[in-house]
């Protein structure tokens, strides 16, 4: 049933060797920095902290771009859309907790 | 050796309590019914064609349905024993840690083994046949959600007998969900009935949006969509961003239990507060997930049985859509003594106030469209004229609630419970009631008898205000929720005996309704016409029940209410249609791997509840190795040849052909 309706795999390219071989040694890169942090020690607290969110927002970035195809949707852009949407409620569950658990320190 | 198999098995199997051994004689009783009725009418390879491998989203609503039902009653039950316990002062019907276990599975069952099977049954049934689809976008994933939501609600209900039920309340707060408080194998059960469940419930949620966006009949622009699919699109858009939080958070809860983290705890850095905190933000836009189809079945109703058009279509669209959002801005309203300042307490009163605008259009929307129609009282529309005072007096008290200052007296009384029963039974359940009397004539070909559907309405209304009123007066009477017992001295005895004689009457009325099943289908007066309401959609354009392929040809819309637009055409002298030429038709093949896979998971829960790594482990390996079958089987799909089409069509609807 999904092969009469859903959109057809045929008639769109697919990304290209060279665009998955960035992708690949992008998402490789993003994989390799923050281990050698943890790792090698070189960087403690904060700044590590800091490198490893970075790190894997921009690895959240590649993984969208280079395979999942995202600039390629045709119109109506619903990844795009719903993409967005989960973003702006990610944003409010962490936002959203952070402020509310602000004054419930009690525990720790 | 029988000494250690005597200690095993009174540690696994749940003793000591007369009632659950009456429950263990009845489902051994029910299981050999069953088993010895398939074998002896030779029913086996029927079940296992027809129902237990089908990917036919009628099919598989109807079990969902069905499975709703089993749980409302097993559900329904647990709500009459405490009510039983409450009747009167110091009574010792029920021991305290039974009472609790009891309340316990009473709201997971209602609200996820009850509610949403329910909702995904009357999804399934509609939402392809009201946009003119053949099927869902995706039919073996929709398969594997239905058994996925059952393997979770049998491993669910298996800890009544076996093991323990959970005890820490519908949400399982900790600290006493931990493994500290809560050693047993009970929480686990929650854990993993919910887990495997929810995973089916959010690939529903995606198969339905695609099935929405991508699937309706050729020149259904959104805007001419039926409401009631705009309001499953509502809520699939929360399901999908709502239920990974809840797999998430109870991810974390299991890691604390089962490998010592202490992210809950109240040592270790770990802050219990942070769960209620997560768990809401699933909890709260849950209730609109299913609150929203609700929405949309009365939606459907009111403008048939007003014999109007919907009033205000857009309003309504886009009430829907700012529901869904708004919901995930609330949560913190169910948490307002947490103490978490005068400022956060401030922001989600207002947003909570705010839901209750779009609700408010919406009711007006309801009204407007009856005015001046010519409304007859079947009993769908008697459910949602039970439904619009029921859910504006549970709205309302739900708006008193949000008042943060004035919920520190409200928080955790019998008015909350009241509250909540009262949007929940006068909107979700009325709702999905309407929905199923109204769609029963398409599902199955014949009409439920009206005269017994009026005796189950009135005795579920006046059982639901007999038993809830006196609980808003006994909360502000200073009452709490999960009170197993109270003194003669509060002067609480009266009211609750009043509120026991209500629950007593919804039980008559659910008695009704099975006997009005039962003899409607005894005397069967089959409906010829596939319209018996005068339907104004696309679902009562064909015969019922529908052909597996529901419409031989694919419906062209061109106008919102085509069904109606198009009987109002024919009785213009307008000539039908001319028929379009019959093509192959495309539909997808049955498959048992939904039901196999399933199994698999339910022996990974049972294994990772009992910690039993030699049932969990194979358990995963068999999950894997459905995925790696599956994928490889490209034999998914085949063509109803034309001949076979029309030699159905012109036995289901007579000599037309």
């Amino acid at each position: 049933m999904q092969h009469d309706m859903s959109p057809s795999h045929a008639d769109k390219n697919h990304g290209s060797l060279k665009s998955y071989t960035i992708g690949f040694v992008f998402s490789i890169l993003l994989t390799i920095i923050p281990i050698t942090v943890v790792m090698s020690g070189w960087l403690a607290g904060k700044a590590s902290a800091i490198i490893l969110m970075v790190t894997a927002v921009l690895q959240l970035v590649v993984q969208l771009i280079f395979f999942m195809h995202l600039r390629e949707e045709k119109k109506p852009r619903y990844n795009l859309l719903t993409l967005i949407l989960g973003l702006i409620i990610l944003l409010v569950i962490v936002i959203g907790s952070m402020w509310i658990m602000m004054y419930n320190m009690v525990a720790l | 050796m029988w000494e250690r198999v005597k200690t095993f098995a009174s540690e696994f199997f749940v003793t000591g309590d007369p009632l659950i051994y009456g429950a263990d004689v009845s489902i051994v009783i029910t299981i050999l019914g069953i088993v010895i009725g398939l074998t002896y009418f030779n029913k086996w390879g029927w079940l296992w064609r027809e129902w237990l491998t089908t990917v036919d989203h009628k099919k598989i609503g109807i079990m969902y349905i069905l499975a709703a039902f089993i749980m409302l009653f097993r559900g329904g039950v647990d709500a009459l024993l405490m009510r039983a316990q409450l009747a009167a002062p110091e009574m010792n019907l029920l021991p305290p840690d039974h009472y609790n276990q009891i309340f316990t599975t009473h709201g997971v069952i209602m609200i996820l083994f009850m509610a949403m099977p329910f909702m995904f049954g009357l999804f399934n049934v509609m939402v392809p046949l009201q946009i003119g689809a053949r099927d869902v976008a995706y039919p073996f994933l929709n398969a594997l959600s239905f058994w996925l939501f059952f393997s979770g609600a049998m491993l669910f209900n298996l800890s009544f007998v076996i093991g323990g039920s959970p005890d820490a309340g519908w949400l399982a707060y900790p600290p006493y969900s931990g493994i500290m408080h809560n050693p047993g194998v009970g929480q686990d059960f929650y854990i993993w009935g919910i887990q495997i469940s929810g995973i089916g419930s959010l690939m529903t949620g995606i198969n339905f949006i695609v099935t929405i966006l991508k699937m309706r009949a050729p020149g259904m622009k959104l805007m001419k969509m039926p409401m009631f699919p705009w309001s499953v699109l509502s809520s699939c858009i929360a399901i999908i961003f709502s239920f990974p939080i809840l797999t998430a958070t109870l991810a974390l809860l299991f890691l604390d239990r089962y490998a010592g983290a202490h992210f809950f705890t109240l040592d270790g850095g770990g802050n219990p507060m942070m769960y209620i905190n997560l768990i809401w933000m699933w909890g709260h836009p849950e209730v609109y997930i299913i609150v929203l189809p609700a929405f949309g079945i009365f939606s459907e109703i009111v403008s048939t049985f007003a014999k109007k058009k919907l009033f205000g279509y857009k309003s309504m669209v886009y009430a829907m859509m700012i529901i869904s959002i708004l919901s995930f801005l609330v949560w913190a309203h169910h948490f307002f003594t947490m103490g978490s300042g005068a400022d956060v307490n401030a922001f989600f009163a207002l947003t909570t106030m705010l839901i209750a605008i779009p609700t408010g259009v919406k009711v007006f929307n309801w009204l407007f469209t009856m005015f001046r129609g010519k409304i007859t009282f079947e009993t769908p529309m008697l459910w949602t004229m039970g439904f619009i005072p029921c859910f504006i007096v549970g709205g309302l008290t739900g708006v008193l609630l949000s008042v943060a200052p004035a919920d520190f007296q409200f928080h955790n009384s019998y008015f909350l419970v009241a509250h909540f029963h009262q949007v929940i039974i006068g909107g979700v359940v009325f709702g999905y009631f309407a929905g199923l009397y109204y769609w029963w004539p398409k599902l199955f070909g014949f009409k439920l008898n009206e005269r017994i559907g009026k005796w189950a309405f009135w005795f579920w209304n006046i059982g639901f205000y007999l038993c809830f009123m006196p609980q808003y007066a006994l909360g502000l009477m200073g009452m709490t929720r999960r009170v197993v017992t109270y003194g003669w001295d509060k002067g609480w005895w009266e009211m609750n005996l009043v509120s026991t004689i209500g629950a007593g009457l919804m039980g008559i009325a659910f008695l009704f309704q099975v006997w009005q099943i039962v003899y409607s289908v005894k005397h069967l007066r089959k409906d010829e016409t596939g319209d018996p309401w005068n339907g104004r959609t696309l679902e009562w354009s064909i015969p019922s029940p529908a052909p597996v392929y529901n419409f031989a040809t694919l419906p062209h819309v061109t106008s919102q209410d085509e069904w109606w637009e198009e009987k109002q055409r024919r009785l213009q002298g307008h000539p039908a249609p001319a028929p379009v030429k019959i093509e192959p038709i495309h539909m997808p093949k049955n498959s048992g791997i939904p039901i196999v896979m399933s199994m698999f998971w339910f022996f990974t829960g049972f294994g990772f509840i009992f910690d039993w790594l030699w049932l969990a482990i194979p358990g995963l390996v068999g999950v894997a190795a459905c995925m790696l079958v599956h994928s490889f089987n490209y034999d998914t799909d085949y063509y109803i040849p034309v001949e076979e089409i029309k030699r159905t069509e012109s036995a289901i609807r007579g000599v037309t052909s």
